[in-house]
């Protein structure tokens, strides 16, 4: 981190000028997705089940985690229709 | 807009909330507002946000999840919040002069929790309603003040255990029913109201579409799981959700004005339990596997009240569908 | 100089009246005596088609701020209107208008605060509301609402101030007193206020100006915690500092306009004052009588009017006190269990390093209404030459009029 601003350099109205995906959540939880893609159906349900939003849908349909911010909730395995994920020890 | 947006399109959609957030790990809040903000996104849109779990988890400063145009201002009053935003926009539009003046439609947002719904910010909620602002509430109903740890509302459901309604030795937990909150905004004549479930998400982009296809003051209520309050592994959120309308302690509805009245219609899962009442789930289903109502179950099964629940959830789901029919 | 019309109105028309010349985006407001006749006043205007702007009739005074904050956030010039008990009612928006640098300006009809319950005047509402962060006006008579209510907005908007502000008028005495009122025509108005300005600000998608506006999304309001809450704060004390010289440059291009031109502390006849008085709003045009016929007595009185309470005036009001020996502070609130009343502690404070000071009494009046009269007046110079006499001051406190020791 840098050295936190002083007063004159913040944004004027306490606005935010960070985006929290400079914040990663990765570290939060114990386990991660591991998802067999020939398995998946490219339902997309785990990408918009997923709280943190990190299961991007890639061009062809298939779901990649993003482990930067997967706090490891099991969401994702629990509902996936055809069981293709597993949560693993990250 | 008012095509429908499938599922594969929604998943297409950037997030409007990013991730970073720190909401506890397996938190509905997020899953539904993902889903709205999707279903939103073909709009210009702004948020606001009353105070409690979803705003202050996802603006810890200097960080932010949104991606679009957001407001918080305190605990009790997103609804006036929301009602000033679309007024400054109509103005906008009248003068044709400012940033807003260019959209037809525009999606107001307002969040906010049971707590400031039912409780702190029903006053302003009533008021707005009334008033007729073009806007849609959503209700992120976690079933208590989980921001401040976990205290009972007027959202909270009975024979649950908050920190302010505790399971004690003479006392079962909260001994009030939820007030019926689908009733009293309903009967504040709006253009649409309904009920979303992060367990059927296409259900949830339908009728944040039609809320957002519809102009006046709309209502969305959702079912908002908690891991930490109610007490149940992070993984069983959406199975919670999903057990919460299979036992019919949460239907999903709409209603709808047409012709000046309200017209009540049972979406997806509860129409088939209508139609198939076997399939209903028994509430305890839904009871048992969260930490909020053990004391119903251990060290002995409270039969007395477990009846006592189920018998007001059925008369509760039959004037529903009374209301439906 | 602009041609001018005078016109008989009382102070709620006149606030009324101005704001209908500015033209605001959005008015939010709800009915409290003595302020109702804003809020009627202006509803009819909004009626008549005389305005385009939105009028949200809304539940209470906490939405009523709440809808001009949203309103303001989503770039709206938003106007409202209050008095004691409404005033209380939106305290905690107040603080949350002046952190998210809102310019909304607010009327406010002085009003005694519950309880008991009681409709007239004193300035508890206001000095109940004096740490929130807004710009706080005290005007004398109807004129000074007609011109405040529009300088208000150049002030509030001003891109080193941008804060909220609130026009202070004595309820009923102020409020409902008809009297003869100067008014620029409608385009005179509207060119002095021009367009709202925004200032620009780092967001977390990049610069943006300060407003809500889907295509450049800032995240307004967010929870701020020990680490930078505290840096926050000092933006709003800067933004203070600044508003002073502000206010200056806005009165003085408004006395260019209108010929009318205020200071924030206004003496009269201080020069060679043995005694004075300082104080705000209506009440000090019974004190200028009084002096003048003191002054016929061969009583070097003196007065000071103080209009702006916040920011506080310090250098400006000390210019204005002079040399003047024995000053009397006399104020239509109590801070109970204070030492002193809020005005007398800020004066107070404001000399307090000084090595010239005054002596000073404080001396309230008027709660609930009370007729502050010439004789009360009297009273409080006979005791300022009593002290100017002893060469000290006997009792630091009085409550003038008040049956019983
Ligand atoms: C006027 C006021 N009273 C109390 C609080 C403290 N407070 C903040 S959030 C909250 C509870 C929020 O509950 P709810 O609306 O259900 O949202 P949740 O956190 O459960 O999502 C409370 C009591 C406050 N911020 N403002
Ligand atoms: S839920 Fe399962 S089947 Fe559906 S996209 Fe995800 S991994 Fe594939
Ligand atoms: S475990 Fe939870 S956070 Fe991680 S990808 Fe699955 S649903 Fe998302
Ligand atoms: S306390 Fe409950 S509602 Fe709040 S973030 Fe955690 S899981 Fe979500
Ligand atoms: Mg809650």
């Amino acid at each position: 981190m840098s050295k936190a601003r002083t007063w004159k350099e913040l944004p004027k109205g306490a606005v935010s000028y960070r985006s929290s995906r400079d914040y990663k959540t990765g570290d939060w939880g114990v386990d991660a997705p591991r998802i067999d893609q020939a398995k998946c159906v490219k339902c997309n349900l785990c990408h918009m089940l997923c709280p943190e939003g990190c299961i991007a849908v890639r061009e062809d349909g298939s779901p990649e985690p993003d482990l930067d911010y997967c706090k490891g909730c099991g969401i994702c395995a629990k509902e996936c229709p055809v069981k293709a994920i597993e949560m693993v020890r990250k | 807009m008012s095509e429908r947006l499938t599922m594969k399109e929604a998943a297409r959609i950037p997030d409007a909330l990013a991730p970073g957030h720190r909401m506890c790990a397996g938190c509905a809040h997020p899953i539904v507002a993902r889903m709205i903000m999707k279903a939103a996104a073909g709009r210009p849109t702004v948020v606001t946000n009353a105070t409690g779990c979803l705003e202050v988890a996802t603006t810890i400063f200097p960080f932010t999840s949104w991606d679009v145009p957001w407001l918080h201002v305190a605990f009790e009053n997103v609804a006036a919040n929301a009602s000033g935003i679309e007024a400054a926009w109509k103005a906008q539009r009248r003068k044709g002069k400012g940033p807003l003046a260019k959209y037809e439609r525009l999606n107001v947002i307002a969040y906010a929790g049971d707590g400031g719904t039912y409780d702190i910010g029903f006053q302003a909620l009533s008021g707005a309603l009334e008033r007729g602002h073009d806007f849609t509430y959503v209700l992120m109903d976690n079933e208590a003040y989980m921001n401040t740890g976990i205290q009972r509302s007027g959202g909270t459901p009975i024979g649950a255990s908050t920190t302010t309604s505790p399971a004690g030795k003479v006392i079962p937990g909260k001994t009030e029913w939820k007030k019926p909150i689908m009733e009293i905004v309903v009967a504040h004549e709006i253009p649409y109201a309904a009920t979303i479930n992060p367990a059927w998400p296409q259900d949830v982009l339908d009728k944040c579409r039609k809320a957002f296809d519809t102009v006046g003051p709309k209502f969305l209520h959702a079912v908002i799981p908690c891991t930490r309050g109610w007490r149940y592994e992070t993984s069983d959120t959406v199975s919670i959700a999903r057990l919460a309308t299979q036992t019919c302690i949460f239907p999903l509805y709409e209603v709808e004005r047409v012709k000046g009245r309200p017209v009540w219609r049972l979406s997806g899962p509860s129409a088939s339990i209508a139609k198939r009442p076997e399939s209903k789930k028994p509430v305890s289903e839904y009871l048992e596997p969260q930490g909020r109502f053990r004391h119903l179950f251990r060290p002995k099964r409270n039969e007395e009240l477990l009846k006592f629940i189920q018998e007001g959830v059925d008369l509760r789901w039959q004037m529903l569908q009374e209301r439906c029919a | 100089m602009a041609k001018q019309e005078l016109l008989g109105l009382n102070g709620n028309e006149a606030s009324a009246y101005a704001t209908k010349q500015v033209n605001p985006d959005v008015v939010a407001a709800y009915p409290i005596t003595p302020q109702t006749i804003i809020v009627e006043r202006f509803s009819e205007y909004v009626a008549d088609g005389l305005v385009d702007t939105e009028f949200v009739a809304v539940e209470s005074e906490h939405s009523a701020m709440s809808c001009s904050v949203g309103a303001s956030a989503a770039g709206a010039r938003a106007f409202t209107a209050t008095a004691a008990n409404g005033l209380a009612l939106m305290w905690e928006i107040l603080y949350i208008a002046s952190s998210l640098r809102l310019p909304i300006v607010m009327a406010v009809a002085n009003r005694a605060l519950s309880g008991p319950i009681n409709i007239h005047n004193d300035h508890s509402d206001a000095m109940g509301a004096r740490d929130s962060g807004w710009i706080q006006i005290f005007c004398e008579n109807a004129q000074e609402v007609y011109d405040a209510s529009i300088t208000a907005w150049r002030i509030a908007e001003h891109p080193r101030v941008q804060l909220p502000v609130m026009v202070c008028m004595d309820g009923f005495t102020i409020s409902h007193t008809m009297e003869n009122v100067m008014t620029l025509p409608d385009d005179a108005v509207k060119k002095f206020v021009g367009e709202r300005e925004f200032i620009r600000v780092e967001g977390h998608m990049g610069e943006a100006e300060l407003r809500l506006d889907p295509e450049a999304p800032l995240t307004m309001g967010p929870l701020d915690l020990q680490d930078f809450y505290f840096e926050h704060k000092i933006h709003q004390v800067d933004a203070m500092d600044d508003a002073l010289e502000a206010i200056k440059d806005v009165d003085e291009e408004w006395a260019k306009v209108s010929g009318r031109g205020y200071g924030y502390a206004e003496p009269y006849l201080m020069g060679d004052a043995e005694v004075a008085v300082i104080g705000m709003g209506s009440a000090m045009g019974t004190v200028r009588h009084v002096v003048d016929e003191l002054r016929q007595e061969g009583v070097n009185a003196g007065m000071v009017k103080l209009r702006l309470f916040r920011p506080f005036p310090a250098a400006e009001l000390k210019k204005a006190v002079g040399r003047v020996p024995m000053l009397g502070v006399m104020e239509k609130c109590i801070s109970f269990g204070a030492p002193a009343s809020p005005l007398m502690e800020e004066i107070m404070t404001a000399y307090y390093h000084d090595k010239e000071k005054p002596m000073m009494a404080n001396y309230v009046v008027g709660l609930g209404g009370r007729d502050v009269s010439p004789a009360m007046i009297r009273e409080i110079y006979g005791s300022l030459l009593k002290n100017r006499k002893a060469g000290k001051v006997s009792k630091p406190m009085s409550y003038i009029g008040v049956r019983g020791d």
